[in-house]
């Protein structure tokens, strides 16, 4: 029984691990914000539900293990959530992917490195736009 | 089964956690937009509250955990200001003109050569 538990205590920690670590190595890697923001969700609801949930399983029916429930549920609440509105935020200020399908193959072809900062999309086209660069 | 035995995974997810915050302040120093900031925070205070975890499991103190929880508690509070930024772009009100409408047109880099604060302190 105790050798059940702790083998998979074992698996949870180091596929957490390793999930998390995924997400660290996405978040530098990848070309733009939005598949950045995958690699962050990966590494914020995988890696930190499995090494929370690795913990519960050490820590048996107690006290402690209502603990990392509570933090397990707090961090499912927020990250998926901000992960939302910074997506969100960044398509109303116009952040492009950089990442766009050629058109009739499938296949991904790099469109742009940089950030496209002349126009933002959305339904309230009306309101003027003024240059900030150089606000006093 | 040993102690160090028991001690194994806990080092490896210490290790892979610290890996991970080191990777996600990369992405923070260097990213372009101020979205890339934020985001790569988020996933280093995220990754705050497990290695506390992780680091009170493995000395046997675990009332770190109510330290966790507090830090995964100033993780919702942060959430909150991510949604005021989702509606103003700043975190402070010098995304606002004088007539209190919204200054649109660029995306916000975040870094501190180019912020509106440091213009307006250099006058």
């Amino acid at each position: 029984m105790q050798f059940a538990q702790e083998v998979l205590c074992w698996s949870c920690l180091i596929a957490g691990a390793l999930f998390s670590m995924i997400g660290g190595i996405g978040i530098v890697r990848f070309p733009d914000f939005y598949s950045r923001l995958h690699g962050g969700g990966i590494s914020d609801t995988a890696g930190a539900g499995l090494i929370l949930l690795g913990l519960m399983i050490r820590a048996g029916f107690s006290l402690v293990a209502v603990k990392l429930g509570m933090i397990l549920f707090f961090l499912m609440v927020v990250s998926p959530s901000s992960c939302h509105a910074l997506a969100k935020s960044a398509m109303y200020w116009g952040v492009q992917p950089a990442l766009d399908v050629a058109r009739g193959r499938g296949k991904t072809v790099p469109r742009r490195a940089t950030v496209q900062t002349e126009q933002r999309r959305g339904d309230d086209a009306g309101v003027p736009r003024e240059p900030t660069g150089d606000v006093a | 089964m040993s102690e160090f035995q028991l001690a194994v995974p806990l080092l490896a997810a210490a290790a892979a956690i610290l890996v991970t915050m080191t990777l996600a302040l990369i992405r923070a120093m260097a990213g372009p937009t101020v979205f890339d900031r934020v985001l790569a925070l988020n996933m280093f205070g995220t990754k705050t509250v497990l290695l506390i975890c992780v680091v009170g499991f493995l000395i046997k103190r675990t009332d770190f955990l109510d330290l966790a929880l507090l830090y995964s508690l100033m993780n919702f509070t942060g959430m909150v200001a991510l949604l005021r930024y989702t509606r103003y772009g700043t975190f402070g009100d010098d995304g606002l003109d004088d007539a209190g409408a919204m200054q649109t047109g660029s995306v916000p880099t975040g870094s501190i050569q180019s912020s509106r604060f440091h213009s307006r302190c250099e006058g």
